[in-house]
C-alpha cells in the first residue's frame, strides 16, 4: 500500500521542482555564459594566429574522443566535485571556504600516511581507516578558521589561505622526512595496493567517483531535507532572521565550515588512494582547491550544478594537457577560455543582457 | 475648457508573474501639478504598476506616453531622463556613504577627472532648502533616521530632475509627526510644479494629501475619483469589494493573573549608549498592553530585551515566573513569547525561503515538521497552505519566494506564524505596518481574540489610532523610561502626544523621577 501513496507524491515533488525551479538563472544563463566564454576565449586564438575551430575540437574530443579520454575527464572531474561541494557548502551560511585546497591537502597527506603507517591493516579496513584518516584531517583543518569566525569574528577568508600554506608546507616537510620518504622519490612510499580503490582501464577515472555521486545527493538532501540543512540555509540567507528563529548562529557556523572540510579532506582521500598512490612533495597548490571555487560558482552553488561543473572543467584540464600536442595552440589557452566562462558567469547580468538583446533581434527579424 | 494633454498616460499596462496577473490592462493619467494617490490591497498590483513606470520592469502588453509620446523604457536610468523618479518601499541608499555622496551618485559633479566634493555639498544644500527637505549632508546613512533617509531619497530624485515623484509607501515608515511634514513637502512640491503619485494604506492620509485617487483590486483598474467628497469608508470598500469596519469594536476587558513582569530594566542601544533605563511594567492574561512613543525612545530595544535578541546590563524579565532576561530567543520561545518583528525583512523573514519554510520558522525543529533529521515536506505545505487560506495571504503557492510577495503579503505571513504559535504573550511591534484596511481589521480583530482567549499581548506601534483602538491600558515611552500609564478610558490623542514628547511626566510631575 504505501506505493500507493508514493506515486503521486513523487510526482507531485517532481511537479514542485519543475515549477519552482528558476530555469531561466538557474540553467539558462549559466550554459549561455559558458557559450560566451568559449566564444570570446576563441577571439583570443585568433589573435595569436590560431583557428579557434581546432581548439574547439580538441576540448570536443578531450570528452569524446575516446572512451578512455571520457574516462579520463572523469578521473579529473572526481576531486573536483568534492572541492566544488565543500566551496558550495560553506558558500550557503554565507562563508568563503578559499581554504578548501589547504583541505583538500590534508586530506591527501593523511590519507597517504594512515596508508604506509597502519599497512598491517586487511584491505577494505584499512582503505576505509584511509578515507575516514583524510575526511577528518580536512575537518580538522577547516575546524580552525570556522571556530575563529564563528567566536572570534575573524574572517574566515584570511584565515583559510594561511592554513593553506600551513598545508602545503607540513605536506612537504613530511614528505620528504625519513618517517615517510620512499628514497629515490620526491615523495612518501606507495600506500599498499590492497588499500587503493581501482580504477577503470587505467586511467585516472576509478571507483571514487561513486563516492562523489553519493556525496552529491547527500549534500543535496542534507540542505533542502534536513532541520540541519533548514538552520544552515537561514543563516547563510539572512543570519538576523536565523537568530531570531532561535538558530544558534556561531554554532553553525562552524559546522558548516567543518562539514565543508570534511568534504573537501575526503576529495583529497580519494585522490591519495584512487590516482596518485603515494603522496608527493608539492611544487605549489595543487589548485583542485582552488578551481573548486571557480566549480561551485559556475554550478550556482548547487550540487547538481557543481558535478556538472566539475564535468566541464575535468574537459577543460584534459584538453589542456591535449591541446598542444593536437594543435600547436599553447595550452595556456585554456585557462583562457576558463577565465572567460567564470567572466561571463560571475557577470551574469551581462549575460542576461545579451540573452535579452539577441530575442529581441529575433523579435524584430 | 480643454484638458491638457497629461504628463503621463499609462496605458492597457499588463504585466504577469508566474502564477499571477499584477497587472491586468490599467490605465493611468497623471497631470502635471496633481498628487494621484494609488490605492489597493495588499497584492492588488500597485509596486509593480509603479516599477513598470520607472522602467524596472518591462510590461507584457500596454505603451507609456510622456507629453502625448510613447516611450519605451529599457531601465530607470531612462525613466529618470523622461523626468519620472522614484522613492521604493524599501530604500536603496548605500549606507557606508555620506547623504550627499548618495544624492549625487551616478551623477556627480566633477572638476577634471576627480569628484568636486564642495560643490556637490553645495548642490545638496541649496536642494534641500528649496523644497524645505532638511538634511544633514555630511552623516551618514547607517546614522540617521528613517525620515531623512527618505528625505535623502526625495532628494536624490529631485536632483536628478524629476517632474514626477513616485512615492510607493513613504509613511509606513515613519512617525506620525514626519509622515505629516512629508505631506507639507509634497505640498510644496506640487506648488513648484512637480506630480506625485502617492501610495498609501492610510486613507486618512490619501484623503487629506491628495487630489485624486485611482483604486487598484486584483491587477485591474476600479475606478479614478477626486478625493473630494469621498470617504474613507468608500474608498475601502472600493479597495476591498465590500464593506470594511474600519474602526474595531472591543468588550472590556478582563485581565488575569500577570504574564510578563519587567522589572527596573536597563539596556545599551546599538551605539553603547544607555536605551533603556529602569523600565518596570506588568502585562496580564486577557489584556493588551500599548507602548505608544516617537520612534527611537526605546521601544525598539525593549521588544528585543523581552524577546531575547538583545541582553540586558540589568534588571527582570519574567515570563509565567521564569526568568527570562538574557536567555538565548529560542528559550524565550518556550517559555511561551511570540514575537512579530517591527523590521520584517531584517528579523521577520528569509526572503530567498519560500512562504512555506518562512511559515514554519518557529517550527520546523518540533514534530510534526521535523520527524528525526528530516523536515516533513507534505505536512509543512499542508500547515502553510492552511495558514495562507486563513490570513489570506495572497501568493500563488507556498513554493513561492517570500521576495516575489508583495510587502503586506509578507507581514502577513509573519502575522499568521506569530499569532498562530499560540503564545501565552504576543509581542506585537507594527504588526499592522504596509497592511490594507481589510487586513488590518482581520488582524485587529485576531490579537482581541487572542487577548479575549486569555492571552497577554504587549502591542507596540508608533499609530496612535492603533494603540488607541486595541489597547486596554496605554505606556508612554520617552527617553527610555516609561514616563506615563493611561487606561483606555482616559487616554486621549492629546495626553498622549504631551507625554510622548516628554512635556509631562507621570502624575503631572515635570522633574524625572
Ligand atoms: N518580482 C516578482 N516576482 C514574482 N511575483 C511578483 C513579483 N513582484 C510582485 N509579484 C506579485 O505580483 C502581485 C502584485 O504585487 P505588488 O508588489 O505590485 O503589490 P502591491 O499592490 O504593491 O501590494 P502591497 O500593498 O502589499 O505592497 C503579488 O501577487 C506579488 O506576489
Ligand atoms: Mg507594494
Amino acid at each position: 500500500m504505501p506505493t500507493e501513496r508514493k506515486k503521486p507524491e513523487f510526482w507531485k515533488m517532481m511537479k514542485n521542482f519543475w515549477q519552482t525551479t528558476n530555469w531561466e538563472s538557474n540553467l539558462k544563463v549559466p550554459l549561455a555564459a559558458i557559450g560566451f566564454g568559449l566564444l570570446v576565449g576563441g577571439v583570443f586564438v585568433l589573435t595569436i594566429g590560431k583557428n579557434p575551430i581546432d581548439v574547439y575540437l580538441a576540448i570536443w574530443k578531450a570528452m569524446f574522443g575516446s572512451p578512455r579520454a571520457f574516462l579520463d575527464v572523469i578521473g579529473q572531474a572526481t576531486p573536483l566535485v568534492f572541492t566544488g561541494l565543500a566551496v558550495a557548502f560553506a558558500f550557503r551560511t554565507g562563508m568563503f571556504n578559499i581554504g578548501a585546497e589547504g583541505q583538500f591537502t590534508m586530506g591527501m597527506l593523511v590519507a597517504g600516511i594512515a596508508g604506509i603507517k597502519l599497512h598491517w591493516l586487511p584491505g577494505p579496513v584499512l582503505m576505509v581507516v584511509c578515507l575516514a584518516a583524510g575526511t577528518l584531517a580536512g575537518g580538522l583543518w577547516a575546524a580552525i578558521p570556522g571556530w575563529l569566525k564563528a567566536k572570534r569574528g575573524v574572517h574566515e577568508v584570511i584565515n583559510s589561505i594561511m592554513m593553506n600554506y600551513i598545508a602545503l608546507y607540513v605536506t612537504n616537510t613530511l614528505v620528504l622526512s625519513a618517517w615517510l620518504r620512499d628514497p629515490g622519490y620526491q615523495a612518501t612510499y606507495e600506500v599498499p595496493r590492497k588499500a587503493l580503490i581501482r580504477n577503470f582501464m587505467g586511467t585516472t577515472a576509478n571507483w571514487g567517483i561513486t563516492l562523489a555521486v553519493v556525496a552529491v545527493i547527500v549534500v543535496y538532501f542534507l540542505l533542502w531535507r534536513t532541520k540541519l540543512g533548514y538552520e544552515i540555509r537561514a543563516t547563510g540567507h539572512n543570519p538576523h532572521a536565523a537568530q531570531y528563529a532561535g538558530i544558534n548562529v556561531p554554532k553553525r557556523l562552524l559546522g558548516a565550515f567543518v562539514v565543508s572540510g570534511l568534504l573537501a579532506g575526503l576529495g583529497g582521500a580519494v585522490q591519495t588512494l584512487g590516482v596518485k598512490r603515494r603522496v608527493f612533495q608539492l611544487f605549489g597548490f595543487t589548485g583542485v582547491g582552488l578551481d573548486g571555487i571557480a566549480v561551485s560558482l559556475i554550478g550556482r552553488n548547487h550540487p547538481v550544478g557543481v558535478a556538472l561543473a566539475a564535468l566541464l572543467y575535468g574537459t577543460l584540464y584534459r584538453a589542456s594537457a591535449s591541446i598542444q600536442l593536437s594543435t600547436g595552440v599553447p595550452k595556456q589557452v585554456v585557462g583562457i577560455i576558463q577565465a572567460c566562462i567564470i567572466f561571463f558567469i560571475a557577470a551574469d547580468e551581462i549575460v542576461r543582457y545579451l540573452l535579452k538583446r539577441a530575442a529581441r533581434k529575433g523579435e524584430s527579424a | 475648457m480643454s484638458t491638457p494633454v497629461p504628463f503621463v498616460e499609462m496605458r492597457g499596462i499588463v504585466k504577469r508573474f508566474p502564477g499571477v496577473v499584477a497587472n491586468d490592462n490599467i490605465d493611468l493619467d497623471i497631470h502635471r501639478g496633481e498628487i494621484h494617490a494609488l490605492l489597493g490591497e495588499n497584492g492588488a498590483g500597485k509596486s509593480t504598476l509603479m516599477n513598470i513606470l520607472y522602467g524596472l520592469y518591462k510590461p507584457d502588453a500596454g505603451e507609456i506616453r510622456i507629453d502625448g509620446q510613447v516611450v519605451h523604457f529599457s531601465g530607470p536610468n531612462m525613466a529618470i531622463r523622461h523626468g519620472i523618479g522614484m522613492v521604493h518601499q524599501h530604500f536603496m541608499l548605500v549606507e557606508p556613504f555620506t547623504v550627499a555622496e548618495n544624492i549625487i551618485l551616478g551623477n556627480e559633479p566633477r572638476q577634471g577627472m576627480k569628484l568636486d566634493r564642495r560643490q556637490a555639498i553645495a548642490k545638496v544644500e541649496e536642494l534641500s532648502k528649496k523644497y524645505n527637505l532638511h538634511v544633514d549632508p555630511h552623516a551618514r546613512i547607517a546614522d540617521i533616521s528613517v525620515g531623512m533617509q527618505q528625505r535623502v531619497e526625495i532628494l536624490k530624485a529631485l536632483y536628478r530632475g524629476a517632474e514626477l515623484l513616485i512615492l510607493d509607501e513613504p509613511t509606513a515608515v515613519l512617525t506620525p509627526q514626519e509622515a505629516d511634514e512629508l505631506i507639507v513637502t509634497m505640498r510644496q512640491l506640487v506648488a513648484a510644479g512637480k506630480s506625485i503619485i502617492f501610495i498609501s494604506h492610510k486613507l486618512k492620509e490619501v484623503l487629506r494629501s491628495c487630489d485624486k485617487v485611482t483604486v487598484i483590486r486584483r491587477g485591474k483598474k476600479i475606478t479614478t475619483l477626486p478625493t473630494a467628497g469621498a470617504s474613507m469608508n468608500e474608498l475601502a470598500a472600493l479597495m476591498v469589494g465590500r464593506d470594511v469596519q474600519l474602526t474595531v469594536s472591543k468588550t472590556p476587558a478582563t485581565p488575569g493573573d500577570p504574564v510578563l513582569k519587567v522589572e527596573n530594566l536597563q539596556a545599551l542601544n546599538n551605539r553603547g549608549l544607555p536605551a533603556l533605563r529602569d523600565v518596570s511594567f506588568t502585562v496580564r492574561a486577557g489584556e493588551i498592553v500599548g507602548i505608544a512613543g516617537v520612534e527611537g525612545n526605546g521601544q525598539t530595544e525593549l521588544v528585543e530585551c523581552i524577546s531575547g535578541l538583545r541582553s540586558a546590563t540589568s534588571g527582570r524579565i519574567e515570563v509565567n515566573g521564569q526568568q527570562v532576561a538574557n536567555l538565548p530567543p529560542r528559550q524565550v520561545q518556550e517559555a511561551g513569547v511570540a514575537h512579530i518583528p517591527q523590521d520584517r525583512q531584517k528579523h521577520g523573514l528569509v526572503l530567498d525561503f519560500t512562504v512555506a519554510e518562512n511559515i514554519i520558522m518557529r517550527k520546523y525543529f518540533q514534530p510534526p515538521f521535523c520527524q528525526g533529521l528530516f523536515i516533513h515536506q507534505r505536512v509543512t505545505d499542508e500547515y502553510a497552505d492552511k495558514l495562507v487560506a486563513k490570513y489570506d495571504v495572497r501568493t500563488p503557492s507556498v513554493q513561492t519566494l517570500a521576495r516575489s510577495l508583495s510587502g503586506g503579503n509578507q507581514q502577513k505571513v509573519i502575522v499568521a506564524r506569530e499569532i498562530e504559535q499560540n503564545p501565552d504573550l504576543l509581542i506585537a511591534a507594527q504588526p499592522t505596518r504596509g497592511l490594507d484596511v481589510g487586513a488590518i481589521e482581520f488582524i485587529h480583530n485576531q490579537l482581541l481574540q487572542q487577548r479575549d482567549a486569555g492571552k497577554a499581548i504587549l502591542l507596540v506601534s508608533l499609530e496612535l489610532d492603533e494603540i488607541m483602538a486595541l489597547a486596554d491600558r496605554i505606556l508612554v515611552m520617552y527617553e527610555g523610561q516609561i514616563v506615563g500609564e493611561l487606561s483606555d478610558a482616559e487616554a486621549t490623542e492629546e495626553k498622549i502626544g504631551l507625554l510622548m514628547v516628554g512635556e509631562q511626566r507621570k502624575g503631572g510631575d515635570t522633574v524625572a523621577n
